[in-house]
């Protein structure tokens, strides 16, 4: 399985990166790499082993269900680069 | 031709949980803006996910009351796409792996049973609030909402009506409340709903293209928004159009659903296991801890209040309708020791209208169970009459005190002194010598002229029973 120039930009374009035409050329031959090696590994018979979701199989650690964070929205919003009335303004989003 | 409707409802339960799903930052309603989003909710670099047990509770709650099997081992998945509402790039969710699995409900419609399937029940993060309202051109953001977990229950598509469509919504919003896993608030957006809906020729086994409804934030939106909807998809395809996967919007004000986006590059989403949360891994002794946390359900409770109260199926069914009215309920019988049946039409009639009238809640009754138990002790032992009672009732709901104490300054105590009661009847008698004719001549209808009269002249206090006991006497000799 391989992936084409135009596959790339639409993946780059959903990741919100800007990638140049031969940026565009480079990525789409070393992604077909990584989806051969993919490939390879497919070819293996893992019929009965159980799929590893993580590299640590340790079970995800549980906390208590206690509030343990302060405001702290004024060192938040100082290195935010707009706050009006509290909120963090972003270019306008519509529907 | 005739068609048939298919409906599958997917509902985002927000948790009671006091802090969110993987930051320690509080999830309390109506903050202001920002002050409860830590730097996990905003996503600065660095920080990590640590999951809330409480969350991982109540969702093994809800599909154990669902009958549902529970997955031991179930995997946080990363949804991806960018909306300022959640600064990370993506939403933490369940994918291939949800913490509940295949479950049902049963609803009724009608007065018939039906058993609704729910495929999944996932654990997921909310998103922020977007502002749209005028900042120089730009956009809003408040993150408080963003990281509060969810719970989101999903349907099969075996709805065939907007009324079924409402009536499993309903039983829904009864559980987890029921469970206390969610405040049910729709208003604030706790307990939200979006539908899907298609059409298709009756008797066709395969669905149709459907569409995916969103803002959907009261019952009877649900209903009217399905309602617009499928009749938007039947006069699109009658008219030789076809129906597209879209999300659409409904608008309330103008009661029309609108295209918001295409839905069909649902794949973008490209969701792969987060790399920052091993599995949730459940035990038994977990599972079984949370059974035995599991309240008296909602049709156990229905099934129970008709066989202990000899109620109806109707007021067992509103007297449960919240865990908080059924306790109401049972503590006024308890401590009245009056008539089931008698408490149960005071508080479903008098007691919900005033409720229902001042749009309060059972809890936030000025009307206590002590007051109500007293009205009732009242009424059985003839102190007053069913009518009195009524105004009794509005005094205590009114603030001017309890049962007791509005009787003896209203001085509404009933006359059953037989005595008293019959020298007023003689009195009116006395006075109306024509109608005492005329009902000895046979217009028997006059009774309840008498019968008026006496309790007029006695301010309603007379009882009842007596009048018409002592009248008859009378005006027969």
């Amino acid at each position: 399985m391989s992936l084409d120039r135009e596959q790339v930009r639409k993946i780059a374009h959903l990741a919100r990166l800007h990638i140049t035409e031969p940026e565009a050329a480079a990525y789409a031959e070393s992604l077909s790499r990584i989806l051969g090696l993919i490939e390879q590994m497919n070819a293996v018979d893992t019929a009965g082993v159980a799929p590893m979701a993580h590299p640590n199989e340790a079970g995800l650690r549980l906390r208590a269900d206690a509030v343990s964070e302060t405001d702290q929205r004024e060192k938040f919003q100082k290195i935010a680069p707009a706050v009006e009335a509290g909120l963090y303004l972003v270019p306008k989003v519509i529907e | 031709m005739e068609w048939e409707t298919v409906i599958g409802l997917e509902v985002h339960a927000q948790l009671m949980t006091r802090s969110k799903a993987f930051s320690g930052a509080a999830t309390k309603y109506g903050a202001e803006p920002n002050t409860q989003a830590c730097a996990v909710d905003i996503a600065l670099p660095g920080v990590l996910p640590v999951f809330n047990k409480e969350a991982a509770r109540m969702a093994v709650k809800f599909g154990l009351a669902i009958g549902a099997a529970i997955n031991h081992r179930s995997v946080f998945a990363r949804k991806n796409y960018f909306y300022p509402d959640l600064p990370k790039g993506y939403q933490i969710s369940q994918y291939e792996l949800p913490v509940v699995a295949r479950g049902q409900i049963t609803i009724d419609v009608d007065g018939a049973e039906k058993v609704v399937g729910i495929t999944r029940a996932h654990l997921e993060e909310d998103a922020g609030k977007s502002l749209h309202e005028d900042f120089h051109g730009m956009t809003g953001i408040d993150l408080n909402r963003a990281g509060t977990p969810l719970l989101e229950i999903v349907s099969e598509p075996d709805l065939r009506s907007s009324k079924e469509a409402v009536a499993y919504l309903k039983k829904l919003h009864e559980l987890v409340r029921y469970l206390e896993i969610c405040d049910g608030n729709m208003q604030e957006g706790s307990f939200r709903c979006d539908a899907n809906v298609s059409v298709r020729p009756k008797g066709e086994q395969k669905f149709g293209t459907r569409a995916e409804l969103k803002n959907i934030n009261s019952f009877r939106f649900v209903e009217k928004a399905i309602e617009f909807e499928v009749e938007r998809q039947i006069d699109l395809i009658e008219s030789g159009g076809k129906v597209i996967q879209e999300t659409r919007l409904y608008d309330s004000d103008k009661n029309v659903t609108r295209s918001m986006r295409s839905k069909e590059e649902a794949m973008d989403y490209r969701y792969f296991p987060d790399p920052d949360l091993p599995p949730l891994v459940l035990d038994e002794a977990f599972i079984s801890d949370v059974k035995k946390t599991l309240p008296e359900l909602p049709d156990a409770k229905r099934a129970r209040f008709m066989k202990d109260y000899g109620l109806n199926a109707y007021d067992a069914g509103v007297l449960t309708g919240s865990r908080e009215l059924a306790d109401y309920y049972e503590q006024v019988v308890r401590e009245s020791k009056a008539d089931s049946k008698i408490a149960a039409n005071w508080i479903t009639v008098e007691l919900a209208a005033f409720l229902n009238r001042d749009n309060k809640d059972i809890t936030a009754s000025p009307v206590t169970v002590a007051m109500m138990s007293g009205l009732l002790k009242r009424l059985a032992d003839n102190t007053i009459s069913g009518k009195i009672a009524k105004e009794v009732f509005e005094a205590m709901w009114n603030g001017e005190g309890d049962a007791d104490a509005v009787i003896e300054k209203k001085g509404l105590k009933q006359i059953t002194d037989t005595g008293a009661i019959e020298k007023v009847i003689d009195e009116i008698i006395a006075k109306n010598p024509k109608q005492l004719e005329q009902y000895r001549a046979g217009k028997e209808a006059l009774f309840g002229y008498f019968v008026g009269q006496v309790m007029k002249a006695t301010q309603g206090k007379a009882n009842p029973a007596q009048v018409n006991e002592l009248l008859r006497k009378k005006l027969g000799a």
